[in-house]
């Protein structure tokens, strides 16, 4: 008999695999269950897009594309990212289309990481930068974030934890699960904490369309003195509701671009084909689309967060992507409890803030991915909820 | 604002001034005011309820009706437009480009219902030349809302 715990690969063991996934296929045992859980557009992907899509089938156009993605694609990628964000990506060798933002992300981080390494990951975020980091033979430090500093990464946190091994920082803003968004000073204080080292950063701008703040989303790579040390990653999946055709980028300097590339060549040679045609189309004439999802989304988004308020529960405005996050210490439960509890008395699913690390204790996250109705439907089970535990 | 509004009351007329308000970052009062001065002025002229009625057994037909008319030098088609406007199994009355003049839709319990309609009430209009009628089979979509809407949320493979 092997002894497979002896044979695999001891990190990958290590790895813990989401706790979430339980929760959920429980919920979805159940009857009547109305979920907030999900983080992907409830939009479908724009007809013209969906269009473009078929036309590349109907056309054959169903071969491997450059290592690099297709020219006429990255030509679209440098346009967008410098009329949006001010940020200039050479086409020729900046930029590289990857299989969704996680394929760039796991491919920059094993770039860049080794043995010893240490990256600096704020939290509550995402759950792929740890594993990643840890597979890479990198050491995960986080820092956790704040809610009385809007769950950004303030010059002080990242001093804390700045060591001679430290090799590299990621930046997951608009941040899921907490909706912070870093503006431009929040960014250009990082950047002088920066800019005497040799410390590289990860921009996870998956969510840059969806930025409420005033001044709009800014590029990390768009501060005086980032762009040399940022990997700029994107992707259509949450701004053109394109989660399915698994299509995102890396954009930064041709030294650390090249390296990802050869990870990429190597791994998956090329991303889709038809979604490639199909992301052409998407940057070159949605803006529209885009700009009314935003709208719907901004909609959803003050009601959900005026909805928990109402509630009973604590919930600060999230400027960005498309999640509320509030607190639920009020209850004196764990996020845990809370959300366990919560399904099984009103059948409402939420996601506990613990799923994206352990400084989301005392939180839930609750997607505004749903429609109005929909989420209305799921407050009013909320403050049922909070109501009767008050008046126990 | 005025068009935010209107296109949420659209989208769902049952929206209270209050979510509005919520939604739209507005006062609930200025919201109240507006709507209030819409209703006046009669860009908002009613409120109604989108029913998918072949999914009960008192279903009733309807049909389009093509209408070709003489117009008349002084109104136009105004007149004849208001009056066929006037019947209660009218549902809706446009002035059409192309090849016909009005379309107008007519509902009733029954095909014989409309028919009968037709033939006794509009075809002897001293103005209408001519009537085409078109009769309704199924309801896909109507006011924006799909009646036939099957689909399911088959979102929640990937969670986080």
């Amino acid at each position: 008999m092997i002894d497979y715990s002896k044979v695999l690969n001891s990190t990958v063991q290590e790895i813990k695999p989401s706790g979430i996934r339980k929760f959920f296929d429980i919920a979805a045992t159940m009857d009547d269950v109305i979920s907030l859980g999900v983080g992907e557009p409830d939009f479908k992907t724009p007809w013209q897009i969906r269009k473009a899509g078929i036309n590349a089938l109907e056309r054959g156009k169903t071969r491997y594309t450059s290592n690099w993605g297709l020219s006429a694609l990255r030509d679209e990628i440098s346009v967008y990212y410098e009329r949006k964000y001010g940020v200039k990506y050479s086409p020729e060798d900046e930029i590289l289309v990857s299989v969704g933002g996680s394929e760039a992300i796991d491919n920059a981080i094993r770039a860049i990481v080794q043995r010893g390494d240490e990256v600096i990951i704020p939290q509550p975020s995402y759950v792929c930068y740890e594993p990643m980091t840890m597979l890479a033979g990198g050491t995960p430090v986080i820092i956790e974030t704040r809610a009385e500093d809007d769950f950004k990464v303030t010059p002080e946190l990242l001093k804390n934890v700045i060591t001679p091994k430290t090799k590299l920082l990621i930046l997951p803003y608009p941040c899921n699960p907490t909706g912070a968004i870093m503006e431009r000073k929040d960014i250009e204080a990082l950047s002088q904490v920066l800019k005497s080292t040799n410390i590289l950063v990860i921009s996870d701008e998956i969510y840059s369309e969806l930025n409420f703040g005033d001044e709009g989303h800014v590029a990390v790579a768009s501060v005086d003195g980032m762009r040399e040390r940022t990997v700029t990653v994107n992707g259509f999946s949450k701004s053109f509701s394109m989660t399915g055709w698994r299509l995102g980028y890396a954009c930064g300097p041709n030294e650390i671009i090249g390296q990802i590339t050869k990870i990429h060549q190597f791994g998956i040679m090329s991303a889709p084909t038809m979604s490639q045609y199909a992301a052409i189309e998407a940057l070159r004439s949605c803006d529209e689309a885009v700009e009314s999802m935003k709208e719907e989304y901004n909609r959803r988004r003050r009601f959900i967060v005026n909805g928990f308020n109402k509630a009973g529960l604590i919930c600060r405005e999230p400027k960005g992507a498309f999640y509320a996050f509030p607190c639920i210490k009020s209850t004196g439960m764990t996020s845990d409890e809370f959300c366990e509890k919560l399904i099984e008395t009103k059948r409402v699913a939420l996601v506990p803030g613990t799923a994206f690390g352990k400084g989301g204790e005392g939180f839930v996250r609750a997607s505004y991915c749903y429609s109005v109705e929909h989420i209305t439907e799921a407050l009013n089970r909320v403050e049922e909820f909070v109501s009767e535990l008050k008046n126990r | 604002m005025k068009n935010e509004i209107l296109k949420l009351l659209n989208r769902n007329a049952r929206y209270t001034v209050e979510e509005l308000a919520t939604m739209l970052d507005m006062n609930v009062n200025d919201i109240k005011a507006e709507i209030k001065r819409l209703e006046k002025d009669g860009v908002i002229c009613g409120y109604k309820t989108v029913i998918d009625w072949e999914k009960l057994d008192g279903a009733y037909v309807s049909a389009i009706i093509e209408i070709n008319v003489v117009p008349k030098a002084d109104c136009g088609f105004e007149e004849v437009a208001e009056k066929i406007s006037s019947y209660d199994e009218v549902e809706s009355v446009y002035l059409m480009s192309g090849g016909y003049d009005l379309n107008v839709v007519v509902k009733g319990k029954t095909l014989q219902d409309v028919a009968r309609f037709v033939a006794r009430e509009l075809a002897p209009m001293d103005s209408v030349t001519s009537t085409a009628t078109h009769f309704v089979l199924r309801r896909y979509k109507e006011l924006d809302v799909k009646l036939c809407e099957n689909e399911v949320d088959d979102r929640g493979q990937i969670l986080l």
